[in-house]
């Protein structure tokens, strides 16, 4: 994948959105790899968890909007309670999500009311809040 | 003794046989659960954002309403309610500057709630008030034989602040399983993610994580997996329905709460265990072992 780098991209207000928003210092991350060895979810990624916080690092807003990996993430946290350098890799995927979700141009990643008749009777209640709470604005 | 709990949505309504096979067995082992007034949704999910104070409140209050009613714990037995809760009142706790700003949110309260109340899942109340040993003396009809594999999922022990257990290789569930009697299966799969809330939009990864977690289990030998989340039950259970028919080869398994074992154990009615709420019907194996008539 060809991606175009810039100091502007790397001091963006995005990158400043994302460390503000997860708490995080993300030059923390020297891309060891253990938050994607061990994701269970990064088989159907097509950005691995580790690449997506390079990105962060880069300032590629739109390489990471445009990807699904943080709408596979399921908030396990197996990322966050393993990385040695004590990112909170789930925090900063949560914030990218709200990056999208905040964003009023932006449509909800879930839209509730496409949810059928059918799955309303079927899910657990927390099934359904769990996925409004991540997917939606 | 009395104990507060906070039941959560689903355990009143799709896991009635959680809630229901809790209280009589804790009942049984003389600890009265009282359900807690005028509680709300927890809101399911901890919000992980710095900003975002107002998803903290659903938590909060209910823990205010247990300290209003002169509680100092509450139990729950909903792994994502535990974790709602129990990060809240952390945060609450650890947080000088969003302690404020969460007082100043609820001041049209009448009480002030700073983080006074402890959260408790019940397999904790079952380890440190009970006792597992001495739970071990009350087992009526030892589950001797069933070959049981413990499944965590994610929001009973992750992450650290939880502190139930140890993150990597928790054990609360297989000593429990142990003091009723039963075999336990050492399964690697124990804590891998089973999907969570994508079962409303990604069912297919449902499926793939529900097929490898339990065909683990299943190549290990279990008669059957014990887990205590409604999420993890509904992804596990209710999904095998899905994975059947992706993987024809899947022989599908039981899934219990473990309070339904506990009940077994505890030799009650087979009636509290709810076990039409059960996607895989766990009689069958249980008659066929004698557990129940």
């Amino acid at each position: 994948m060809k991606v175009e780098l810039s100091s502007e991209k790397v001091n963006s207000d995005f990158v400043k959105k994302v460390e503000e928003l997860s708490g995080q210092n993300i030059l923390s991350c020297y891309q060891c790899g253990k938050c994607s060895a061990g994701c269970p979810s990064s088989y159907a990624m097509d950005l691995l968890p580790s690449q997506v916080i390079r990105m962060v690092q880069l300032g590629l807003q739109d390489e990471i909007v445009n990807s699904k990996t943080v709408w596979l993430c399921a908030s396990c946290l197996t990322c966050s309670v393993r990385c040695p350098r004590g990112v909170d890799i789930a925090a900063i995927f949560e914030a990218l999500r709200l990056v999208v979700t905040r964003d009023k141009d932006k449509l909800n990643y879930v839209e509730p009311s496409q949810i059928t008749a059918e799955q309303l009777e079927e899910l657990p209640q927390i099934a359904l809040i769990s996925n409004f709470r991540k997917f939606t604005g | 003794m009395k104990l507060f709990y906070y039941p959560g949505c689903t355990v009143k309504t799709k896991a009635k046989n959680l809630e229901a096979s809790a209280l009589a067995a804790m009942k049984e082992l003389d600890v009265e659960l009282v359900e807690v007034a005028s509680w709300n949704c927890c809101g399911t999910v901890f919000g992980m954002s710095t900003d975002d104070l107002l998803h903290q409140l659903a938590p909060l209050r209910n823990l205010l309403r247990v300290k209003e009613q002169g509680g100092d714990k509450v139990v729950t037995m909903c792994s994502m309610c535990y974790n709602t809760l129990k990060r809240a009142n952390h945060l609450i706790r650890a947080d000088e500057e969003k302690k404020k700003l969460l007082v100043d949110f609820m001041s049209e309260e009448t009480e002030r709630y700073e983080g006074e109340v402890e959260v408790l899942h019940l397999l904790e109340v079952l380890r440190d008030v009970v006792g597992f040993e001495q739970l071990k003396e009350k087992v009526k009809v030892p589950l001797q034989g069933l070959k049981l594999d413990p499944y965590y999922g994610c929001m009973l022990t992750r992450p650290q602040e939880i502190g139930l257990d140890n993150l990597e290789n928790p054990t609360i569930l297989e000593d429990f399983l142990v003091a009723l009697g039963a075999e336990v299966i050492k399964d690697p799969m124990k804590t891998e993610c089973c999907g969570s809330y994508h079962t409303v939009n990604e069912v297919d990864v449902v499926v793939e994580r529900g097929y490898g977690i339990l065909n683990s289990a299943l190549k290990k030998g279990a008669d059957a997996m014990v887990l205590s989340c409604p999420l993890c039950d509904y992804n596990m259970d209710h999904r095998q329905r899905e994975i059947v028919k992706k993987y024809v080869d899947f022989g599908g398994i039981p899934i219990f709460y473990f309070t339904q074992l506990l009940a077994i154990a505890l030799g009650l009615e087979t009636s509290v265990n709810h076990f039409d709420l059960n996607y895989v019907d766990p009689l069958p194996l249980l008659k066929e072992r004698n557990f129940v008539a």
